[in-house]
């Protein structure tokens, strides 16, 4: 196989500017909506005392779980030893480090007391999921940070799959927090099952993989270097076997509440009620995220076409946010159980579906997070050497044959 | 001369008798007309060999509201308070509700008071990430308002759903029930009136259906009561084994 080479991309475009740009105005204008939440409380927005949790933790979720998934390329390549993901691995680690940090800013921004950071860095209780989460995100960045050190310096490369496996490891870790944060509650109908913490793992290859791939071809388009069909197909050949996966676990999560008869209120609240969630879960999270992705990354004639393979991307994508919404939001619309069978009424909702109108400050903040994740990819390739020089078939795949 | 200094004798004598006298007032009802209040002294950390409870006896609530409004004026929210006034309804922090159930087949109804139920394995105290949500040794959960960073994870995890958070500033709270915008907070189980020797306010205002005292001693009212008549607890199948207890709950 050839050696690869890195370069910096160039970075002064018209395009290039536009998209540094736009980005800084999405960031402003999430840090605007922040400075309005923080300054008045949250009674601007549409978060209340039954969704505690609303539109920008939806975001937060999607980006953290997306940005351990971001990863798997580079592990494939390090730990799994697959020579031809290798050129891919510093722009897996940068990607990965870039959606945690954009998830983290929302998370944190979003909290009743920012200003108390220091706090929860400094006063931790270790039953809770919630602080072993913050070892495991910032630990993250120190992890990735080292592999991709260990990638990028030619001296050190003897110890990039040892680096690379530390960094398999502690992804997994964290996105089985991720997924625990819901997982260990057990107060909630839509929560409490162990699935969560596989489930998230899988959502994270899937929903990473869908952004790898689509950072990848705005990289390549807009620099104009080669990117073959060979990497391509594979990438788009693993999302559809991840979506597949993804799906499957969602099955057996509905399935085995289909089964027991105490949780069929809250199955049907999802699956078959008269409100958005049901909405989505059919319409975007299974058809559109789901059934269409496979379809079109194994049909011979859309698999093969990079607009399609963008386009499923782009839905896998959506069904992510979907489903993460559902999670979220329906997991707490659904009325706490405390008498079950009981018709149940009270001056705080008690027993009656709680009701969540997104608010704008919230989605400005959540596309803030987006940006800032995009932003710090734009600008790192300018300054460092992430981006390889070429990905065409005859550079990378070690076993192409020259077109005949 | 000798007349002076006795007249000076005299004097001394009946000013240092009147020092005294005076200084023994003074001290005197210190010593003798304290009396040792049911809750330990103030500067006496708390112990576990109390635990605090309430007993509710929901046959005979008849949803008069006034634990709401008891609660509501001794801390400082809802009617209690001049603030959250841009609050929407469900963004306003409610520590004690009255709660409707009914039997749809059978029709038969009744009214309880839900406030937090001060488990002895609290779930919000497990997910709070700082520690802040904490329980103390004589089972009162409450929040540390000054390590609360509002995450509200707690509220998440509460299948009583027994926690507000507070949504907007505030200037008209009690000293003694410390709020904040953007911390998170419930019933106290009025910390400070216990800590005092008084009843919790709602208890006080009830005057039908709630009772308050030490689970943990035998010879206790709500201990007694508890072995006549048995008691249950909401979500008792989470093990939680909350210090707030219900009678009649029979639906």
């Amino acid at each position: 196989m050839k050696k690869v080479h890195f370069s910096e991309i160039k970075g002064d475009s018209a395009g290039y500017l536009s998209i540094v740009g736009i980005l800084g105005l999405f960031i402003a204008a999430g840090l605007g909506a922040f400075w309005y939440m923080e300054h008045n409380g949250h009674w601007v927005t549409g978060m209340n005392n039954e969704v505690v949790w609303g539109i920008p933790h939806v975001f937060a979720v999607f980006l953290i779980v997306a940005a351990s998934g971001a990863l798997n390329v580079a592990s494939i390549s390090s730990v799994f030893s697959k020579a031809a993901y290798k050129p891919l691995a510093r722009l897996s680690g940068l990607l990965a480090l870039a959606l945690l940090a954009g998830g983290l800013m929302v998370l944190v921004l979003d909290l009743g007391r920012p200003d108390r950071l220091i706090v929860a860095m400094t006063y931790y209780n270790f039953k809770s999921i919630f602080a072993w989460n913050i070892y495991l995100y910032t630990g993250f960045f120190a992890v990735v940070i080292i592999y991709m050190w260990m990638m990028m310096e030619r001296k050190m490369n003897r110890y990039t799959k040892a680096a690379g496996t530390a960094a398999f490891i502690w992804r997994l870790a964290l996105t089985t927090g991720t997924g625990s944060i819901f997982g260990f509650i057990v107060a909630r109908q839509f929560y409490d099952s162990a699935i969560y913490a596989p489930m998230f793992i899988i959502m994270s290859f899937s929903f990473g993989l869908a952004v790898f791939i689509l950072v990848l071809m705005a990289i390549f388009g807009g620099t104009g270097r080669p990117l073959g069909d060979a990497i391509l197909f594979r990438l788009k050949n693993l999302l559809g076997v991840f979506v597949a996966a993804v799906l499957f676990m969602v099955i057996i999560f509905f399935l085995t509440g289909l089964y027991a008869t105490e949780h069929h209120g809250v199955v049907a609240f999802i699956l078959n009620g008269d409100n958005i969630y049901t909405k989505l879960f059919w319409v975007v999270q299974v058809i559109l995220g789901s059934i269409a992705p496979i379809a079109i990354l194994y049909n011979p004639v859309t698999g093969t076409s990079r607009a399609w393979i963008a386009i499923a991307s782009l839905l896998v994508i959506l069904g992510g946010m979907a489903q993460i919404f559902i999670i979220i939001i329906g997991g707490q619309a659904y009325p706490l159980i405390l008498f079950p069978g009981m018709e149940v009424a009270s001056s705080f909702t008690d027993g009656v579906v709680a009701s969540y109108t997104p608010s704008l400050p919230e989605f400005l903040l959540g596309m803030s997070g987006v940006a800032v994740a995009l932003i710090i990819v734009t600008l790192a390739l300018k300054v460092l050497q992430f981006t390889p020089n070429s990905l065409a078939d005859a550079d990378v795949d070690p076993h192409h044959k020259a077109a005949a | 001369m000798s007349d002076n200094r006795l007249f000076n004798e005299k004097r001394r004598a009946i000013l240092g008798g009147t020092a005294a006298a005076i200084a023994g007032i003074t001290i005197a009802p210190g010593i003798f007309l304290t009396e040792t209040a049911q809750a330990r002294p103030a500067d006496q950390p708390v112990t576990d060999k109390v635990r605090w409870g309430i007993l509710i006896n929901t046959n005979n609530c008849n949803d008069c509201n006034d634990c709401v409004t008891a609660c509501q004026q001794e801390n400082g929210w809802g009617m209690g308070s001049d603030d959250e006034k841009n609050s929407q309804a469900n963004q306003k922090a409610q520590w004690i509700r009255t709660v409707k159930i009914s039997n749809p087949e059978t029709g038969y109804a009744k009214t309880l008071p839900m406030m937090c139920q001060h488990c002895e394995h609290p779930p919000c105290v497990d997910v709070c990430p700082t520690g802040a949500s904490y329980k103390r040794v004589d089972g009162i959960v409450m929040v540390d308002k000054h390590i609360c960073i509002g995450c509200r994870y707690c509220m998440m995890a509460c299948p009583y759903k027994a926690r507000s958070f507070i949504h907007e500033n505030l200037t008209d709270q009690r000293s003694y029930a410390p709020r904040g915008i953007g911390t998170v907070e419930s019933c106290t189980m009025c910390v400070h009136r216990v800590d005092d020797g008084k009843d919790p306010a709602c208890v006080e205002a009830c005057s039908t259906s709630m009772i308050f005292g030490d689970l943990n001693d035998p010879n206790s009212e709500i201990s007694q009561e508890l072995k006549r008549h048995g008691g249950t607890q909401i979500r008792a199948d989470l093990k939680l084994n909350p210090g707030v207890r219900y009678q009649g709950l029979n639906v």
